[in-house]
């Protein structure tokens, strides 16, 4: 009803507006008034239990092979001292393994795949979408390389291609989303060999969270991070300590997206504000040339 | 009363400063022939933390507030309806256009894929703050070369003088320009409207855009209100920019500057910017950020340097009679608000943007600087140009004569 209306609005104010020439040859007849965004009950989720984790980073050599990047030979992967320097996902490896020696733990970070994405609501041409399966993806044929998923992102995970003029990507972990809609698991859980990951269903997997902690108080903190932040998150974690320590951003429980978006809905509502602004201002202007006029 | 005319300024266009500004514009184009060869990190600092540098924050969000003065003069001569700020229109709406298209510009060279910057009109998303800015600048930028049209056929209609067998031709483009004019006066104010409605829009929208990144903007800006702040700063900053524009170039032309006009429009900025701050410390109490006020870091400093010196020292000058009655002062006083808006854009895209993982804060590469610099260079060239050929500077017809005097003594 809402995307009826913008749509409606836009079309409507740019013939008003006289774009006649260059705007109305493209017709946006074709256009789609937003990206898919589904928030199924039977999404998949990822569980992330940091305290098994031993960093042998088999997982990021099995994303590259995944995802057809560069991935040289799996024993280059058993060099630790890389472990220590805080490495950020890249355009060329989607997740990473972190350790933090203080408290001896190892993470491993990729796209969060939340379950309100403000990638997706914030892409000016809805490159962005998150699957039924859970998965948010990016759609390379829409992306004008504006970086504002960068801006809008909480975790800060897409990364962009900054030394190429031409075709830069946008890349972040994509769920293995072929893979997952095929009855596949992920590619990083498939190769984990001590199951530091369990994929399922997100609503079991937080019954599974919960069921650690109670049965092992003293293994983990009384905190599922992506249970609640950001209004929730498709890969979930457990850890023995405060995840501040593990470099987790705090956030609140709403969705990222939340404010912006009644915002914006706010100032067009039913197109009826920027209408009457119009109507408004075209009476204002009737009454001062009706009284010069009669002067 | 003085009878007002617009004519063109008929003066060379070399000087000093001109040519330094050719330099500038130069280097920059420089810059951002290696940006299109070798991609956007080659120029500029930014990375996967710092997603967006001066480029945005400088050109596209700076820019766009600082060209408000197009649909302020248009609210106040058109819709107001009065005739005394004619003289102030034209440049107004001249600067605007200049300045929109330099902000559309500014947006494709920082586009990873900037051959693709029409996706907008194709694919859609309502969601995106962005989306509402991209459609309704490109609307805008439309809008304004349509309101600039009738200064160009008043340039053109009855000085038709095509060269060679085209001669043939001139009394038919003559009449074709005639029509157009009748046609396009007539429906001039759907326009006019227009634009101020799609002003108040993206002006807003442009403040949208920052709250989505949540905690990642420091509290001292996010807030759920930036959309209304960066609406009432733009109005707030519309006429100053008129006074400051209109007192350089009429030095720059050798003119006298438009007292009692510029006094006018001044007097309304006091109250403008009084309604702008009381939002702004009134949102910073309801919010309670005012406790990252007691901790002086450059976060804070640069909060109190926008307020201090871009809110309430201009809206104390502006209040003062004296201030209003003087050119100097009004110029002096304008130019703090415009410092005060420009850093206002400046704080709330690059300043307070605080991403979670970044290693060292960003600041803007020499390349990004002088590309932003050229920008601006070239945009004050295409002004002197156009003002040199077609009708944007009034001038009192009694004085015309005078002028001219003046002129060809410079010259000599």
């Amino acid at each position: 009803m809402k995307k009826l209306n913008r749509r409606d609005f836009l079309s409507s104010s740019l013939k008003v507006a006289g774009t006649a020439g260059a705007i109305n040859l493209i017709s946006p007849q074709k256009s789609k008034a937003g990206p898919e965004n589904i928030l199924s009950d039977d999404r998949f989720g990822v569980l992330v239990d940091t305290t098994v984790c031993i960093g042998c980073r088999r997982c990021e050599w099995a994303c590259k092979q995944a995802h057809g990047i560069k991935s040289g030979d799996i024993s280059e992967y058993d060099k630790k001292d890389i472990l220590t320097t805080r490495r950020r996902p890249q355009p060329d490896s989607y997740t990473v393994v972190n350790q933090y020696q203080k408290i001896d733990t190892n993470v491993k970070f990729q796209c969060m795949h939340c379950d309100h994405p403000a990638c997706v609501s914030a892409c000016i041409v809805g490159a962005f979408s998150k699957r039924k399966s859970g998965a948010v993806i990016w759609d390379e044929t829409k992306c004008i390389g504006c970086r504002y998923c960068m801006v809008a992102c909480p975790f800060q995970i897409p990364t962009f291609e900054f030394d190429k003029a031409i075709e830069p990507n946008i890349s972040k972990c994509d769920f293995c989303f072929t893979r997952i809609e095929n009855g596949q698991v992920p590619a990083c859980v498939e190769i984990c060999p001590v199951e530091t990951m369990t994929f399922g269903l997100r609503k079991d997997l937080v019954e599974v969270a919960r069921m650690k902690i109670k049965t092992y108080p003293d293994r983990y903190i009384n905190h599922i991070f992506g249970e609640n932040e950001v209004g929730g998150t498709g890969w979930m974690y457990l850890a023995s300590s405060s995840f501040d320590k593990l470099d987790f951003p705090k956030l609140g429980k709403n969705p990222a997206p939340g404010v912006s978006e009644s915002i914006q809905h706010g100032i067009f509502a039913y197109f009826i504000p920027p209408i009457a602004l119009y109507a408004l201002l075209g009476g204002i202007m009737w009454l001062n040339k009706k009284s010069k006029d009669e002067e | 009363m003085e009878e007002i005319k617009s004519i063109p300024m008929e003066k060379k266009f070399f000087t000093p400063t001109i040519i330094g500004l050719c330099v500038i514009a130069l280097i920059g184009m420089i810059f951002l022939m290696l940006r299109f060869l070798f991609g956007i990190g080659f120029v500029t600092n930014l990375n996967n933390q710092f997603p967006w540098g001066i480029w945005i924050g400088i050109d596209v969000a700076a820019g766009v507030a600082l060209a408000a003065g197009g649909f302020t003069s248009a609210a106040l001569g058109h819709i107001m309806n009065k005739s005394n700020y004619e003289v102030v229109i034209r440049p107004a709406l001249l600067t605007a256009m200049l300045g929109y298209t330099f902000v559309a510009l500014s947006v494709m060279i920082d586009l990873g894929r900037y051959y693709s910057i029409w996706h907008p009109l194709v694919y859609w998303n309502g969601n995106s703050a962005l989306f509402e800015v991209g459609i309704c600048v490109m609307t805008y930028v439309t809008v304004l070369y349509i309101e600039f049209l009738p200064i160009v056929f008043e340039k053109f209609i009855g000085n038709i003088n095509l060269p060679g067998f085209l001669s043939k031709f001139n009394l038919v483009v003559d009449k074709t320009l005639r029509f157009l004019n009748r046609g396009l006066s007539k429906s001039m104010f759907i326009f006019i409207i227009a634009g101020v409605v799609l002003s108040c829009l993206h002006q807003s929208s442009l403040g949208t855009l920052m709250v989505i990144s949540g905690p990642k903007m420091h509290p001292l800006w996010q807030t759920p209100i930036l959309p209304l702040l960066f609406l009432l700063s733009a109005i707030s900053v519309g006429f100053p920019m008129i006074i400051a524009e209109s007192v350089i170039s009429s030095k720059s032309f050798g003119l006298k500057p438009e007292i009692k006009v510029l006094s006018k429009l001044g007097k309304i900025v006091g109250p403008m910017l009084g309604i702008y701050l009381a939002f702004k410390i009134g949102d910073m109490v309801i919010r309670k950020s005012f406790i990252y006020l007691n901790e002086i870091n450059s976060i804070s400093v640069m909060f109190f340097i926008e307020i201090i010196f871009g809110i309430i020292v201009p809206l104390r000058m502006f209040l003062s009679k004296e201030v209003r009655k003087s050119p100097a002062l009004l110029l002096t006083a304008s130019l703090f608000v415009v410092f005060g808006v420009l850093l206002n854009r400046i704080n709330c895209f690059i300043v307070a943007y605080n991403p979670p993982y970044a290693i060292e804060k960003y600041f803007p590469s020499i390349g990004e600087i002088f590309v932003t610099l050229g920008f601006v260079s070239i945009e004050i060239l295409i002004f002197r140009l156009i003002v040199k050929y077609f009708p944007i500077i009034s001038i009192p017809v009694s004085t015309k004569f005078k002028y001219s005097l003046r002129i060809t003594e410079k010259l000599k």
